[in-house]
């Protein structure tokens, strides 16, 4: 079959396509799995934080994200070449064989998901409009920045940092910007003082379920292809959390002798996290390793952050920032060139492969600290970041957007002008 | 024996429980429930369909004391309930007649002391 324009392979575009989707559907499962670990009158706007990331960084990585990531090859930063998507066309991204359109889109659903993700430390009491503000620049000043380091030609890519699906980006990213917009934004006003319970341990299930799911295309695309590399990623995709479920069950029982229902979803989250920057680089059998190690330092933090003060309310640093570090800083060792084609590890004799891993997790995590510290800060001079106190008692679903989550129309009175029920009465005022 | 019953807003509800708690009252039940006191009204938009929610929701709270305990259960619902806005509930206190324990078969004052006291 000719194409329209040459060095597109159809079963590489076809492949693409969906995983596209597969990853765009991530997003909304997040939603699902970060509402049902919020309280009832929080539902709505947990979700449409991951709504508002969709928008905004959708709309952000067109006009200038994708073009500071992906044109050229600076050592810092992308160029303006493809501001407003001006030089993406259906000619192939130089290394792939799908159109350069796609490998846009494709990779647009990246920035929206890590920025969905930073939502979760900051859920319950950050207002719905500085949030979208927060992610309008975070997905440039962070994502971008981190996305062009690590696939778009940046220092880290260029001197050899193996990161296959974004463990980079994504992962400690979004892990260790979370940690800092916990710190910024501060603790909700009844965390430590009472237990502040997840509502719908259904949706958390259902939402790893569909990640999972969702991941396949993540990992399995970040070949950008149906090449070995994908091939590889998409079963160790399968295999990795399949073993993080085996030791966080074995955890769970050794610490409370019960396996619970959300320890498993968030197993499947810090497995496939893991996963992410290994999948294409690593054997079958070592990523069955990384999985069960995995799951280790990620369960160590959630017990022990849940005892400090730091309210990071849905643990983005433990699942993503942590698990994200162990499956770059596992590629330094396990990467293995007889399957990747790529590059060895330390346990294939190339020692230099560990040294550009450490220099990843030890720039990486530190830079998207301090950068979303900063936004924060900035943002919070010029509006609160937080609602009061009342407004968070009340619940952010009625105050943020005039909605509930589980509403039953009981008492409730439908206006219209000929009723003559009088004008809107402003949320604050409520009673 | 007065059975005290305390509608309170649902996010004091936690604190409503510990200053009963504070106050040494033990036995509690509680349930969600929809009323309307004369706050105003909350707007809600939904697809275009904008309502007034007439009826916000409550938590009841009926605790069944002795009599000598009555002021401190008022007392403790209203430090625990009180935000000072309109829309914080009510206290009603009334008669009881008879109480019984069903695991003892205790009567009356007996039946509404916590056991242990």
């Amino acid at each position: 079959m000719p194409v329209a324009v040459t060095g597109i392979s159809p079963g590489d575009t076809a492949w693409m396509l969906a995983a596209t989707a597969l990853v765009l559907m991530m997003t909304p499962a997040l939603g699902l799995f970060y509402a049902g670990l919020v309280r009832s009158k929080n539902t709505l706007n947990t979700f449409m934080m991951c709504v508002g990331a969709i928008a905004v960084a959708m709309v952000l990585w067109a006009l200038v994200g994708y073009s500071l990531a992906f044109d050229g090859t600076g050592a810092l930063l992308g160029g303006l070449g493809d501001f407003a998507l001006s030089g993406v066309g259906f000619a192939p991204r130089a290394g792939t064989a799908i159109p350069g359109l796609l490998f846009m889109a494709f990779e647009a659903t990246f920035c929206i998901i890590t920025v969905a993700l930073v939502s979760g430390a900051v859920v319950e009491r950050m207002r719905f409009g500085p949030f979208l503000v927060f992610a309008a620049l975070w997905s440039i000043c962070v994502y971008a920045v981190l996305a062009h380091w690590a696939f778009g030609g940046g220092w880290l890519e260029s001197g050899g940092t193996l990161d296959f699906a974004g463990g980079v980006p994504v992962e400690m990213g979004s892990g260790f910007s979370a940690l800092a917009a916990a710190l910024v934004v501060g603790a909700r006003k009844d965390y430590g003082r009472q237990a502040l319970l997840p509502h719908n341990t259904m949706y958390v299930l259902l939402g790893a379920g569909l990640l999972w799911f969702g991941w396949f295309g993540f990992n399995g695309g970040s070949g950008y292809g149906v090449g070995d590399a994908s091939v590889l990623a998409f079963v160790n995709t399968l295999l990795c959390p399949a073993c993080t479920l085996v030791v966080w069950f074995a955890l769970d029982l050794l610490r409370g002798r019960k396996v619970t229902a959300i320890g498993a979803a968030t197993a499947i989250v810090v497995g496939c996290v893991a996963i992410t920057p290994a999948g294409g680089f690593i054997a079958p059998g070592w990523a069955m390793l990384l999985g069960a190690l995995a799951a280790l330092p990620s369960y160590a933090i959630i017990s022990w952050r849940t005892r400090t003060r730091v309210d990071e309310t849905l643990d983005v640093l433990a699942a993503h920032g942590t698990a994200g570090l162990v499956g770059i800083l596992f590629v330094g060792f396990f990467a293995a060139a007889a399957w990747n084609g790529v590059s060895n590890g330390l346990l294939y004799g190339n020692a230099a492969q560990l040294w550009h891993q450490v220099l990843a997790i030890l720039v990486v995590p530190t830079y998207a600290f301090v950068v979303t510290y900063a936004l924060l800060k900035l943002i919070g001079l010029v509006t609160p970041l937080r609602a009061t106190e009342h407004h968070e008692a009340l619940g952010m679903d009625v105050t943020q957007h005039g909605e509930e989550a589980y509403v039953t129309g009981e008492g409730a009175i439908l206006i219209t002008a000929e009723a003559g029920v009088e004008a809107e009465v402003p949320v604050g005022d409520m009673a | 024996m007065k059975l005290v019953i305390g509608i309170v807003r649902p996010e004091k509800a936690n604190d409503v429980l510990e200053s009963l708690y504070r106050a040494e009252v033990r036995g509690v039940s509680m349930s969600r429930v929809q009323g309307h006191g004369g706050e105003l009204e909350r707007v809600e938009t939904y697809r275009g369909t904008t309502v007034k929610m007439g009826l916000a929701e409550k938590v009841r709270l009926e605790i069944a004391v002795s009599d000598e305990f009555v002021d401190a259960t008022v007392d403790a619902l209203c430090a625990g309930a009180r935000t000072g806005e309109v829309g914080d509930g009510k206290i009603f206190v009334v008669p009881l007649e008879q109480a019984v324990r069903i695991r003892t078969g205790d009567r009356d004052t007996g039946a509404v002391t916590p056991v242990g006291q």
